[in-house]
């Protein structure tokens, strides 16, 4: 059977580059980082390296970097560490397209006497500027801002936001996860304090991530111990997952984003002239969305119902419908772009990867709008 | 996305993958719409009446169309399964439970929002009653839909809702 995955966004298969990489630095760099001896310095050597790989690319000037689990720990870390070191400000802005864990995380904040702000995005999901400028106050700790949203690829306008923040001599902290090697992130020229950055979407393991932070901002730790990673967090360091991260981020380059760019387009171009359908998100040609993303949405079809026979056939997708969540609520980045409940229903997130084809996509086609037809023939109404 | 529900069993998926009698009945004696557009799940279930040996109204023939995931594609053409051939008041005591079981049991989420096709199948009879300016069947069980916030009238043996 066909098995062509159309998922990246949730993950990536692992690189056979990064793969080998962290082979061997199992074998040969399994060593603590924190012991004196020779087996200790090596991974230490080699954890060096790889924070100076990965730094390079965000930046040229020596910021901290500090490794964790992934993206829901870096997050978790930048917001509520940055509370817990600064406690005279308690006002967060954030926005309503967040992932849940920065969402979850300003809520947690709420239950502790902090106000936030959920800033609006218009109907391709941009945050609004206006809002955000009149938002920041005295009391502003921070603001974090989804750069290439996981939902609807939509990417922010990381300078303009980080610009708006400083001149209101706020923080600005954005999660990467979705963009990281993808789009160009550069800490100085747009303004960024925090930067959330993880592995396992660009062809990295599961389990490792970052934060960089800017010189000069404190932040507690979340997980106290053995004082690794500049005392910021501590734990043991992964350096063969850190190893294989590294590697990663050399996987995407420029001939990957246009591979992507094109079958993503090919993709959305193919479904156009399925009937009460329509792309979400930013516009293809505007630049500024994802390379890998694409958000359809089919009325009179489920979502849940799509992505099972499009299982079937061997295609992996995923839906922003309320009926395959276990809230029953549909997506919020959906609710927050505008959509209508009865909309989202029908939402089906493609998100294509280095390694599909012309052909996968063609197949995929092809399939989509079978099922489409098989579920509308279904439907009580209109079809 | 989000945050991913149990599993289905292989039952629902059969049911979901090949439904059985999909489609609607041209001049249907009964037709039960059941759902809201808001909540996602929609169903329509269409009768055809007519009497057995005994002179007992039976439930001859039964489609449905369904806007839905898969368990309320499959519970949809599991109660069109259990009603075929069935006197009026033995389907019409068809349960969401019962048409749960048969599908060897849903995921918990699912047992309200998705699992219509009973409540389907008695409005699709009392429209038949309607019809016939007969007393309908009273619904009485209560239940609160915890999507679209609304009181509305589900089976009076609910079964495990």
């Amino acid at each position: 059977m066909n098995s062509i995955y159309l998922d990246n966004a949730a993950t990536t298969k692992m690189h056979s580059l990064v793969k080998a990489a962290m082979i061997e630095a199992e074998e040969k760099y399994f060593g603590n980082s924190s012991s004196l001896h020779g087996v200790g310095r090596a991974a230490k050597t080699e954890l060096d390296k790889a924070r100076e790989n990965i730094s390079k690319k965000v930046s040229n000037k020596n910021h901290k970097l500090i490794f964790t689990s992934g993206g829901t720990e870096s997050n978790n870390f930048a917001i509520k560490g940055l509370a817990e070191a600064n406690k005279n400000k308690k006002h967060i802005i954030t926005t309503k397209i967040e992932h849940d864990c920065v969402l979850n995380t300003t809520k947690f904040l709420e239950k502790s006497g902090y106000s936030v702000t959920y800033l609006d995005v218009d109907n391709n999901g941009f945050v609004n500027l206006e809002q955000l400028e009149k938002s920041i106050t005295k009391d502003t700790l921070l603001v974090s801002v989804i750069h290439g949203n996981n939902e609807i690829g939509t990417v922010q306008d990381l300078r303009e936001i980080g610009k708006i923040v400083h001149e209101k001599n706020s923080l600005f902290h954005t999660d990467a996860c979705q963009s990281f090697t993808k789009v160009p992130i550069d800490l100085e020229k747009d303004n960024i304090d925090l930067l959330t950055i993880n592995a396992h979407k660009i062809y990295g393991p599961k389990g490792v991530g970052g934060l960089f932070i800017k010189e000069g901002i404190k932040l507690e730790p979340l997980l106290h111990g053995g004082g690794h990673e500049y005392k910021l967090r501590s734990g043991t360091v992964n350096v063969p997952g850190i190893i294989g991260f590294s590697k990663a981020t050399e996987i995407i380059g420029e001939k990957e984003i246009e591979h992507m760019t094109t079958l993503r387009n090919q993709l959305v171009n193919g479904l156009k002239d399925v009937e009460d359908s329509w792309l979400n998100g930013a516009s293809l040609d505007c630049g500024k969305r994802l390379c890998n993303n694409a958000n359809i949405s089919f009325m009179y079809a489920e979502g849940e119902a799509i992505l099972l026979y499009l299982d079937a056939l061997g295609i992996s997708v995923s839906t922003g419908s309320a009926c395959s969540s276990n809230t029953l609520e549909p997506s919020h980045v959906l609710k927050a772009i505008g959509l209508k409940q009865e909309q989202t229903h029908g939402t089906v997130r493609f998100s294509v990867g280095i390694d599909n084809t012309k052909e996968e996509i063609k197949y995929t086609i092809d399939s989509v709008k079978d099922t489409i037809e098989k579920l509308r023939k279904m439907c009580p109404y209109k079809y | 996305m989000v945050e991913k529900m149990e599993e289905y069993s292989k039952k629902v998926i059969e049911n979901f993958m090949s439904p059985k009698n999909m489609g609607e009945i041209e001049n249907a004696d009964g037709v039960g719409k059941v759902g809201n557009p808001k909540c996602g799940d929609i169903m329509w279930i269409y009768i055809k009446v007519s009497k057995n040996d005994k002179g007992e109204e039976i439930i001859e023939d039964i489609k449905f169309k369904t806007l839905g995931c898969a368990a309320a594609i499959a519970t949809s053409s599991m109660v069109t399964e259990l009603a075929k051939g069935k006197t009026l008041t033995q389907a019409f005591n068809i349960t969401r439970g019962d048409v749960a079981n048969s599908l060897d049991g849903l995921p918990p989420i699912k047992m309200h929002c998705s699992n219509l096709a009973a409540d389907g199948l008695q409005e699709a009879i009392n429209d038949y009653y309607k019809k016939q300016g007969r007393e309908i069947l009273k619904i009485i069980h209560n239940d609160n839909c915890s999507c679209c916030n609304k009181e509305k009238n589900c089976n009076k043996k609910g079964g495990n809702i």
